[in-house]
């Protein structure tokens, strides 16, 4: 190898022009010609800091070592055995703030694309035709339930499955997948994928029951008492959209970006007529915040008619939380930037749609908990622009529906599930738990690294169960 | 996989009853719950309220009015067919005490929405007196089950054309003026027939409670599409309700919001209605 390259090959984008029109994933992927040459950027260091940036720590450089000599489906078979969902994290991984952000080759120039590698394998072994099904062992006899589908639930669920277990995942919505289903648009992580990793969950022997929505359905108590589950773990995840609780909040047009989202890509309303779920978008649209959730919003906003596109957001560029490359594809598609800017509030028409927002100029003060400085307004310096359509993306909650309805589940003051960091358990016994709801909103990585860490610790608790001091063991280190 | 219907009955030249096959849903659906269907791959998720259950069977049954694509789709299935996603029960059930007098108002459609609760508040003992208006007299529904479980029964028609000319609100009224002990009232229609009962029986201080309809989408509490103004805050109608104290609720707003894809609607149901024109089905 010798000399380092230091930048990368870069990896093909329908252009913005054409993009901006249709749904059709923006990014194109590699050939195997550039993913060999990609990964022959990487040393194949052999104490790899790589491996430590990545939250279920993958052994980057075995999987790059794999695509150098062309072993596409085996690097697939190495990312697996921590990953079990490739396709999906290579495409909306943050990797700039964890593998690729300690790569060594980063210090230098740009670092080794260890997400497009990831992407690039999945999909090829994916083209290869079914993935094959690993020899499950014989059946435990437990029953798991696992509630929500998003990819704490599937990653738990698998990791359960191939131990033997039996397991149900219910979900509340008609098609599985979570926020890779209902939230994650089509350009950026196409539903084919969520589909097949999901029928590759079946395929190993998961039931999934749509549908169903524990704590109205039926409770986590009467799933243990009346249909036998010996344990179960929650992923119910952050879906409770949060608003400004600012005036003309109500009004018509102003949707909060799960909604927004969830009529364009559960409800397929981008296809409108041909499927009943309308979303309306007016010419000029604004959208609250600067999260993925934010970038996501706006992009579906452009590409439903909207004229002009303007992500508001109250402190600067650097504190944004979106994926750079999303924020990169939002710029390239002229989605408009007004940042240190904040809503006060909103005004309508006659038939109550809005028309108007009221803005504050913001400043940056000291750092708050988050480390972020905290932004201020400026006194005196509002103003009002033309708006048809507003989309708030400031933040999610956990949905309260499971814990409220499940007695000895105790929740934070930010309606996460108290639980114990190392093994997921919960303050109930028998009950686990990992993703979103378990940390507050995060990443998909985590959600399923979360729900590994409690697959491992569920089947060492049906194993033990009945021996005494089990349940305090599993949650010895419960903060509350 | 889906909802089977098993059986069918046309209640109106509009409205329908279907009893689905829905084990999980009938199994502890309670009054003043609702559900939320979507026919087919490309449909809209809609909410109608549980109208009955059946433990035993794995029953539900709902009473739908045909209004606009999703409800004239439905309404085209028969018996066997199946609907492929049902949910619920969702929603609070409602409170129901040994309150003494309830006075009971169903509006058009909202009769169907109302007759499962009327059905519990007599089991819990009230004395029921139920007022249900249409606006002529085809469109009056289930009067004589009505009349099988309330004690007093009043019928007004928009148009006079059955029992009394004028609107349901009125009887209230009236009570209310001859000074007649009401302890209650629910009353579930039109938006502005909900207001104008809030607005008859908030100067007597007499408790009322309506069942709000917005537009929703998931039903958990996931989306915010149904949220209304209840006291000045914001309610998601799905999980905070869908019932509310009426005298606390932002009528205007609610109606305004119920607007909001007029348009889309209307194209919507003349698609469908030149698509079943020319499959000769209709
Ligand atoms: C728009 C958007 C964009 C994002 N972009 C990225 C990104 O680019 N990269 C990244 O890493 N992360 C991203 N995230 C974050 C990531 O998607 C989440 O962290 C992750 O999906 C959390 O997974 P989870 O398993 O906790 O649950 P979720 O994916 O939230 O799924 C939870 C599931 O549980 C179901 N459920 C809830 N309550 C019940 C109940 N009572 N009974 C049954 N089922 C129930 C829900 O319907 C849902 O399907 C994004 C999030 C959003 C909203
Ligand atoms: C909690 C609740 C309980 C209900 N119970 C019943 C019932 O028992 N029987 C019954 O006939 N109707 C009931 N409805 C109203 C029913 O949901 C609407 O009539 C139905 O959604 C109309 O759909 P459509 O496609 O046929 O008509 P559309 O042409 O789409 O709409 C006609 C009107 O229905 C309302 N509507 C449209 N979409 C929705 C939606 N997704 N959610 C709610 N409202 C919508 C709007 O006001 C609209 O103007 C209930 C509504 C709610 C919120
Ligand atoms: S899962 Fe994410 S963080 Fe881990 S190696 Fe893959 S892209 Fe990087
Ligand atoms: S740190 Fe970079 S160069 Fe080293 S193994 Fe990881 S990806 Fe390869
Ligand atoms: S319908 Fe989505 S939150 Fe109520």
């Amino acid at each position: 190898m010798g000399r380092l390259i230091l930048n990368r090959v870069p990896m093909k984008k329908r252009d913005p022009k054409e993009r901006i029109k249709t749904f059709e994933e923006v990014a194109l992927g590699y050939t195997p010609e550039e993913a060999i040459k990609e990964a022959e950027r990487c040393i194949l260091c052999k104490r790899p800091p790589c491996v430590k940036g990545c939250p279920v720590n993958i052994d980057i450089p075995a999987f790059i070592a794999l695509i150098q000599q062309g072993k596409f489906v085996e690097a697939s078979k190495k990312i697996k055995e921590n990953n079990p969902l490739p396709a999906m994290c290579g495409r909306v991984c943050p990797q700039e703030e964890q593998c690729e952000e300690v790569c060594i080759i980063g210090k230098k120039g740009e670092p080794v694309a260890i997400g497009r590698l990831e992407r690039f394998v999945a999909d090829y072994e994916a083209a290869q035709g079914e993935v094959e099904i690993p020899e499950i062992p014989p059946p435990t006899g437990f029953k798991v339930a696992v509630i929500g589908s998003g990819p704490s639930g599937l990653v738990c669920a698998s990791e359960l499955v191939q131990m033997g277990h039996k397991v149900t995942i219910f979900e509340a919505l008609h098609k599985p997948g979570g926020v890779l289903m209902y939230g994650i648009p089509q350009f950026r992580l196409p539903k084919e994928i969520v589909a097949r990793e999901i029928d590759y969950v079946k395929r190993l022997g998961v039931e999934i029951v749509t549908n169903f929505i524990v704590g109205k359905t039926m409770t986590l108590d009467e799933l243990r008492e009346k249909e036998g589950f010996d344990a179960f773990f929650v992923g119910t995840g952050a879906g409770y959209p949060r608003f400004m609780g600012i005036p003309g909040e109500n009004l018509l047009g102003i949707y909060s970006a799960n909604e927004f989202l969830t009529r364009v890509n559960l409800m397929k309303a981008y296809m409108f007529p041909e499927y009943d779920t309308p979303v309306k978008v007016g010419d000029r649209v604004i959208v609250v915040g600067a999260g993925n959730v934010a970038m996501d919003a706006a992009r579906c906003a452009l590409r439903s008619g909207a004229s002009e596109v303007t992500i508001v957001y109250r402190r600067s560029w650097k504190e944004m939380t979106a994926r750079i490359e999303e924020i990169e594809n939002a710029k390239e598609e002229g989605i408009k930037f007004m940042i240190l800017h904040n809503p006060v509030a909103f005004y309508g028409d006659e038939s109550g749609w809005v028309r108007k927002a009221e803005l504050i100029k913001m400043e940056l003060g000291e750092p708050d908990e988050s480390g972020r400085r905290r932004p201020v307004p400026i006194k005196g310096s509002e103003f009002r622009v033309p708006v048809d359509t507003v989309v708030e993306a400031i933040g999610q909650v956990p949905n309260p529906v499971v814990p409220q309805t499940t007695p000895g589940l105790k929740t934070t003051r930010w309606g996460t599930l108290v639980s114990s960091p190392t093994t997921g358990a919960t303050t109930k016994e028998g009950v686990f738990t990992g993703g979103d709801i378990m940390t507050g909103a995060a990443t998909v990585i985590l959600a399923a690294g979360t729900g590994k860490v409690a697959a491992k610790y569920i089947d060492y608790y049906l194993r033990n169960r009945d021996k005494p001091g089990v349940w305090e063991e599993l949650t010895k280190d419960i903060k509350e | 996989m889906g909802y089977k219907i098993v059986k069918k009955r046309v209640l109106g030249p509009d409205s329908k009853m279907f009893v689905i096959e829905a084990p999980y849903v009938a199994r502890n659906a309670k009054p003043g719950q609702f559900i939320i269907l979507r026919v087919n791959e490309r449909g809209e998720r809609i909410p109608l309220t549980v109208a009955g259950s059946d433990r035993e069977k794995g029953s539900v049954t709902i009473i739908f009015q045909e209004v606009g694509k999703t409800t004239k789709l439905l309404g085209t299935l028969e018996e066997g067919d199946e609907i492929l996603d049902f949910v619920g029960p969702l929603g609070k059930p409602t409170e129901i005490e040994n309150f003494g007098t309830v006075m009971t108002l169903g509006g058009g459609f909202g009769t169907a929405v109302l007759y499962p609760l009327v059905k519990a508040i007599k089991e819990k003992g009230n004395y029921v007196i139920t007022a249900i208006g249409a606006r002529t007299k085809d469109l009056v529904i289930l009067e004589d089950e009505m009349r099988e479980i309330s004690d007093e029964v009043y019928i007004t028609t928009d148009d006079g054309s059955y029992g009394r000319k004028g609107f349901v609100t009125e009887v209230l009224a009236d009570f209310l003026k001859e000074g007649r002990k009401i302890d209650r009232v629910f009353s579930v229609g039109p938006v502005p027939m909900m207001k104008a009962t809030a607005n008859v029986t908030k100067p007597y201080g007499v408790k009322t409670i309506v069942s709000l309809n917005p537009i929703m989408v998931d039903g958990t509490g996931m989306c915010g599409a149904c949220r209304v103004e209840v006291g000045g805050k914001t309610k998601f109608a799905c999980i905070d309700g869908p019932e509310f104290d009426a005298h606390e609720v932002n009528f205007d707003l609610l109606m305004k919001r119920l607007g909001m894809y007029r348009e889309e609607e209307k194209a919507s149901l003349e698609r469908f209605l030149e698509e079943i024109k020319k499959s000769g089905r209709a």
